[in-house]
């Protein structure tokens, strides 16, 4: 594998895992419980789709042969989409949503952060720049667990349910292969290890504080790297490439 | 003797008011007003932000299928500026004294209603090119106009929504200007956009003047600036060119420039169709009317939780 391989495949992990997260938090425009709520998950979407733009584009770029953002997003399949399991999850209720966006949020947050000091200039400039949208998803999600824990008896066990139920899908943020090894030595990708356990202090210190139990950590599913999924994400992609496979001619 | 306000108070209170109301001074919700202004505008601003939510809709139908990320993300911004637009209509709405949840219980009951437009079904992409450049032309148009109706809150609620509301237009536009140069499928789903949309839309101002009962206080206060037959006259004149310089055609056989007038003259309106959906009828009003009920009821533990967490804290801090 040679160097731009694996930074292809680096951007393209980050990008699908924002569009796939974007296009599900999209889902929730004209279904929130509130408009005001309707209104910030909407952001998110935005904020999401953006982020993936970039490093769409940016894969684009270094491969060289012309793809653009809407080739990588509309015209691959599900075996070569590098999103983390945990984004293709369904919406469920308001607050299994909560809970998959805090834990992916809680991942790029940390992620970001560390990538601001990547090697690699258009890498750190996307770090810089994502970094407020993300601080933003991160506390806007945490508020919501500590809201929907500490609010009514209801509200807690729908909340504590949906990150029992979801818990298995964790692990995939933290798998490592020979794109990470070769990056890393290149002062280009982030330290897995120490994303991870930033993480647990931020996820324990949030389920804490909002009376809830983190789940334990058992078999975990896993998948991205390979691009292997759930079954749910060929139908986010038939309906989100809709168009684009049924006109290939046209330009929108 | 608590009762006691006798008629020559509230004449001089009429006479005030409507002397303000010539001046062209805002009424403000502290202002005096009559009971009847005060009703109409409820009604008037609370239907407004219901058909700003309920406008979400037609259009949310396609952001999953959005032909490319750019376009996902016009769409996605452009729907979630009418949820704001909602907003602020809620709040002036409520300035009156009343509560968005009263203004939503209206509207889940049926009491009130919302812009008839939005019971027509989105069926392609050129649906969004379509709603954007004449269900938000029209729109314009009408709150052009109320940008100078006479009360405040309202009145201000539209300088800030109209700013938004020509960027959906030009956006919808330019979606119809890119499939009428496309191919020849995107050329036809962007007629058959126009053909469907064309009629609802100049319906979206209402009866002929001369059928519309409801105008005489809402002009004589400064509610309405405008009769529905000039405002659609202007959005009519407006929109045909823009229909010739993409190449799309207006599906009225009687559109005719005409030259002593100075504007067009435009076939007849089919009214049944109109006071069919307005009554119930149309295509997607039930299917509207639920989604806005099962959202609502899905979210009801999410606020009951936000409404009791708040609490709490409260207690915590008095503590
Ligand atoms: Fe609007
Ligand atoms: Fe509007
Ligand atoms: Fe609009």
């Amino acid at each position: 594998m040679t160097k731009n391989e694996a930074l292809i495949n680096y951007s393209l992990r980050i990008g699908d895992t924002c569009l796939i997260l974007g296009q599900r938090m999209s889902e929730w425009c004209s279904n929130g419980p509130t408009l005001e709520e309707d209104i910030a998950m909407t952001n998110i979407s935005l904020d999401l789709i953006g982020q993936a733009r970039t490093m769409l584009t940016y894969a684009g770029e270094i491969e060289g042969k012309g793809r653009t953002e809407d080739d990588f997003a509309y015209k691959r399949n599900e075996r070569e989409y590098f999103n983390s399991l945990l984004s293709e999850r369904p919406n469920g209720h308001f607050g299994d949503t909560v809970a998959r966006n805090f834990l992916q949020s809680a991942y790029f947050y940390h992620f970001y952060n560390a990538l601001i000091s990547s090697k690699d200039n258009m890498l750190s400039a996307h770090a810089t720049k994502s970094i407020k949208e993300v601080t933003y998803h991160l506390r806007h999600s945490a508020e919501w667990v500590i809201r929907l824990g500490d609010g009514t008896s209801e509200s807690k066990e729908k909340i504590q349910n949906s990150f029992d139920e979801i818990w298995d899908f964790v692990g995939d943020l933290f798998e490592t292969n020979e794109v990470d090894r070769l990056l890393l030595n290149e002062g280009i990708s982030v330290d897995q290890t120490k994303i991870q356990q930033e993480w647990n202090s931020t996820v324990t210190e949030v389920l804490t504080k909002a009376g809830l139990t983190r789940p334990n950590d058992g078999y975990m599913q896993t998948g991205r790297l390979e691009a292997k999924h759930s079954e749910y994400l060929g139908h986010l992609l038939a309906e989100m490439q809709f168009l684009q496979r049924a006109y290939p001619d046209a330009k929108w | 003797m608590f009762f006691n306000i006798n008629k020559m108070d509230i004449n001089k209170k009429l006479e005030e008011f409507q002397a303000k109301i010539d001046a062209e001074s805002k009424i403000e919700p502290k202002d005096w007003m009559p009971e009847e202004y005060r009703k109409h505008l409820q009604r008037q601003i609370s239907q407004h932000a219901h058909s700003e939510v309920i406008g979400m809709q037609p259009e949310g139908n396609w952001i999953s299928r959005a032909p490319s990320l750019r376009a996902k993300l016009v769409l996605l911004a452009k729907i979630q500026d009418e949820a704001g637009h909602g907003q602020y209509l809620y709040s002036a709405a409520e300035t009156l004294g009343k509560s968005r949840d009263e203004f939503i219980e209206e509207l889940q009951t049926e009491k009130a209603k919302y812009s008839s437009i939005f019971n027509y079904p989105s069926l392609t992409w050129a649906d969004m090119g379509a709603i954007g450049w004449l269900v938000d032309g029209a729109a314009i148009v009408n709150q052009v106009s109320l940008q100078r109706t006479s009360y405040g809150p309202y009145s201000r609620a539209m300088v800030r929504i109209c700013k938004e509301e020509s960027f959906h237009q030009r956006q919808g536009y330019e979606i119809m200007a890119n499939m009428a140069k496309g191919t020849a499928e995107q050329k036809a789903m962007a007629q058959d956009a126009l053909n469907r949309f064309w009629w609802p839309s100049l319906m979206m101002f209402g009866p002929h003047d001369s059928d519309s009962p409801n105008t005489g206080n809402a002009v004589k206060w400064k509610i309405k600036r405008e009769t529905n037959d000039e405002l659609r006259q202007k959005f009519i004149d407006k929109t045909v060119q823009q229909a010739e310089i993409i190449g799309l055609s207006i599906p009225d056989s009687d559109l005719k420039w005409n030259e002593s007038k100075g504007c067009y003259d435009y076939g007849k309106i089919n009214w049944e169709e109109f006071w069919n959906v307005v009554n119930g009828k149309g295509p997607c009003n039930k299917q509207r009317l639920k989604h806005h009920i099962k959202a609502h009821k899905n979210g009801e533990w999410v606020r009951k939780a936000a409404l009791a967490y708040g609490i709490k804290q409260k207690e915590k801090e008095l503590a």
